[in-house]
């Protein structure tokens, strides 16, 4: 099940802020990382992003049963390297076979693991702490989004969780007409198919509906749209924005002065 | 409004959805627009709301509001449709009712207070803060007729909007519609149940399945001079009671039992019997669970609760594995489910495979698959659509084939949700006659709804289900399962409440007979 409600205390004092700004600050955040490969700078960012939590009004436990899926890729890449790296240099750990672990093996999936914490976790904190429809509004405020994309996505948004009952009934209602793909393989992904394509007419013939009703209701009108909930961008937004930036050139900066900096290119 | 041998074809179809319409509403009149499915009243209204692009389709004849063309007047046509969950946009009740404004440019100042004004005149009865998600279905209907309402239409267009609403929730749309419309807004109101629809409207303009306007006038007058005419060709004619078609015999065994039957939290236990030669009624306010044990007794889900028992007799080889383990086609040959939506039971191109499907897999051999499917096609009134796609059909035709589809594999147990929803009156009665002749023969029917006529015309049990799970009673008050013999009458006394309806003062109360019946 899609969790889609923010879980923050809506009054925490960064969690306040315009989503917009959130947005804006977590990318200036997280995208500077990606410039190396090191695991000393993502790992002053995680502590960064831990560090702030709760001003977000965002609890640890709810923000590890959030990122659990990126334990999950985390878990994934380990593997993936420890099978498959190419630089097998360093200390040799364990010689099983084909499979040699060396230390730069482990380092280099280590900081692998770490920037991927480090690049998400900004994403996953905003997310939690805003509310959808207050997102739409500031992108449409704030950030001069077209209204027509912005308002029709939260709309298509408000559908996604109908789209899992739908599913169920269909297989339901298929089983009810003896139609069922047992042990096969072939037959099962058939019916999968089958079912996808009914599942996707229905959403087609919704979402049609719904474009219908927004437009009876002059979504279409052409005439300039005002806004019932106005979104401020003030100065304590732009405070984030740069704080962000200044916190992840601050990270990269201790990397370098470390001297563990190991840029992407070049 | 003014029309003129209106007429609209939509793109890529070779017959005109509607046709030949001349009429004028002059303002604050108040419509109700009648006529057989098929007939094209949905799209009569789309084309007054100037919801039909020019290139979606050809139009024939003029169609003026105020002498202009609706594409002109839309700010002032307001339309509520019968699907509460597409036609409400945002996540909370009060930003919803906003949306139309904002669309339409109104000063900010002046949205709130028209919100709430809207909310209140349709009797909301919660915060504008509610999440729309967790409303009941008639109060989104009331909040979507409220987002139109803070719009403040001169024209009220309103397409069956408490088709999908239990008794209870659709009396509180139409009195919040009667409380919102003035003596100024002009009213046209499409619904099939034109006994509830009379005290919205002064006049009654019923379509011709042929094209163009068949009747029209004051309700009495029409009525009265074409009522006959009108029941026969489908149309819900107000005080023409259809004879019941009470169980020739008594009921016969018990073939499927439930026993504190249920799935927390859609679904309270409940005990009942479901017996051959029976036909037994599931009725209760939306969310209180009726679709869930519906799939539940079809052996579709497995039970969260308590346990589901099919008699030997239902069971054939599976006596000793619950239905929901049975592989799907001895289910189908067993017990058949008929779902509400019947799109979501077809897996065919065409109309004749549908119905061979379930024969086909029951391994019947192809002469008696044919033999099958045309005796069904005939008494359906399918026989020339045997070739076409089920996604194409209209409504009425749909429902007949989802039943017929059930049907094919000749189950003992047959299980509706809300068989008679939008049907018009020749295709409920041709339901209600085939429902009774399978009981007759000896076959078990279940049927989840809200159509206390269709209750009334068939049902020889009912079982109210109730929202709110009541507290466990004590165990004494509790008999045991089995020891009524099956009857469903040891039901957990708030949570379902089962009453044997032999006789009309049996039957629940609440709205039977509906008001402004006989």
């Amino acid at each position: 099940m899609i969790d889609l409600e923010p879980v923050a205390r809506p009054d925490a004092p960064l969690a306040r802020r315009n989503p917009v700004a959130k947005l804006a600050a977590a990318l200036l955040f997280a995208v500077p990382l990606l410039a190396t490969l090191d695991p000393v700078a993502p790992a002053i960012a995680i502590a960064i992003e831990l560090a702030v939590l709760p001003l977000f009004g965002v609890r640890y436990r709810v923000l590890f049963r959030r990122a659990w899926p990126l334990l999950a890729a985390a878990g994934g890449v380990l593997v993936t390297l420890v099978l498959f790296a190419a630089d097998r240099s360093g200390r040799v750990l364990l010689d099983a076979g084909p499979v040699v672990v060396t230390s730069t093996v482990l380092l280099t999936a280590l900081g692998l693991v770490l920037r991927l914490f480090a690049v998400a976790l900004p994403g996953v904190i905003v997310f939690a702490t805003t509310d959808p429809t207050d997102l739409a509004d500031a992108l449409v405020q704030n950030a001069r989004a077209p209204a027509r994309f912005a308002i029709g996505a939260l709309a298509a948004f408000r559908l996604l969780p109908l789209l899992g009952q739908e599913w169920q009934t269909i297989v339901m209602a298929r089983r009810a007409r003896g139609v069922e793909a047992g042990r096969n393989p072939v037959a099962k992904l058939r019916l999968f198919v089958s079912t996808a394509f009914t599942l996707l007419v229905g959403a087609i013939r919704r979402g049609t509906r719904l474009a219908v009703a927004m437009d009876a209701r002059g979504f279409d009108a052409g005439v300039p749209r005002t806004v019932a909930r106005r979104q401020h961008f003030g100065a304590a937004d732009w405070l984030l924005v740069v704080a962000a930036t200044a916190l992840a050139v601050a990270a990269l900066g201790v990397s370098v002065a470390l001297g563990t900096f190991r840029p992407l290119i070049g | 409004m003014r029309l003129r041998g209106f007429g609209w074809r939509h793109a890529g179809r070779r017959a005109w959805a509607v046709r030949g319409v001349d009429l004028r509403v002059r303002r604050g009149e108040r419509v109700l627009l009648l006529g057989p499915s098929g007939a094209g009243k949905s799209t009569l209204l789309a084309a007054l709301a100037g919801l039909l692009p020019e290139d979606s389709g050809e139009q024939e004849g003029t169609i003026e509001i105020d002498g202009r063309p609706p594409a002109e007047t839309r700010e002032r046509v307001g339309i509520v449709f019968q699907d509460p969950q597409s036609q409400l946009v945002m996540a909370r009740s009060g930003d919803d009712v906003a949306f139309g404004l904002e669309n339409r440019g109104v000063p900010a100042a002046q949205i709130w207070p028209r919100v709430d004004e809207a909310l209140h005149r349709v009797g909301f009865p919660y915060h504008r803060d509610r999440p729309t998600a967790a409303l009941s279905g008639g109060e989104q209907q009331r909040l979507a007729l409220a987002g139109v309402l803070a719009l403040r239409p001169d024209l009220l267009l309103l397409d069956e909007p408490t088709a999908n609403l239990d008794p209870a929730g659709a009396d509180l749309v139409r009195a919040a519609i009667s409380r919102a419309v003035d003596g100024d807004t002009t009213l046209i109101l499409v619904e099939h149940r034109v006994a509830d629809a009379l005290a919205l409207v002064d006049r009654v303009v019923v379509l011709d399945a042929g094209g163009g306007v068949r009747v029209d006038g004051p309700p009495e007058a029409v009525f009265a001079a074409h009522g006959d005419a009108l029941a026969a060709d489908g149309v819900w004619v107000p005080g023409r009671q259809i004879p019941p078609r009470r169980a020739t015999t008594g009921p016969g065994e018990v073939l499927l039992t439930a026993d504190r039957l249920g799935q927390p939290p859609r679904l309270a236990a409940t005990d009942l019997a479901v017996r051959a030669g029976a036909a037994l009624a599931v009725l209760g306010p939306n969310g209180a669970g009726k679709s869930t044990l519906a799939v539940l007794l079809g052996g579709l889900l497995k039970p969260g609760t308590g346990r589901l028992v099919a008699s030997a007799d239902l069971a054939g080889a599976d006596a000793r594995t619950p239905p929901h383990r049975w592989r799907a086609p001895a289910l189908a040959r067993r017990i058949g489910s008929v779902f509400q939506d019947p799109e979501h039971q077809f897996v065919t191109g065409t109309v004749y495979d549908e119905l061979a499907l379930g024969p086909r897999r029951t391994g019947a051999t192809e002469p008696a698959v044919r033999r099958r499917v045309d005796e069904l096609l005939h008494r359906l009134r399918l026989d020339r659509l045997a070739g076409a796609n089920p996604y194409t059909l209209s409504g009425g035709e749909a429902r007949r084939l989802s039943v017929a589809t059930a049907l094919a594999t000749a189950p003992r147990l047959l299980i509706c949700d809300e068989p008679t929803f939008g049907q018009d009156r020749r295709t409920w009665r041709e339901l209600v006659d085939l429902f009774a002749e399978l009981r007759d023969a000896g076959h078990a029917l279940v049927a989840v709804t809200h159509d206390a006529e269709f209750v009334a015309a068939l049902a020889d049990q009912t079982l109210t289900l109730t929202r709110h799970p009541a507290p466990e009673p004590p165990p004494s008050t509790t008999p045991a399962a089995g020891s009524t013999a099956g009857q469903p009458t040891d039901a957990w006394p708030s949570a379902a409440q089962p009453e044997a309806a032999g006789s009309p003062e049996t039957l629940p109360p609440p709205a039977f007979p509906p008001a402004g019946y006989r």
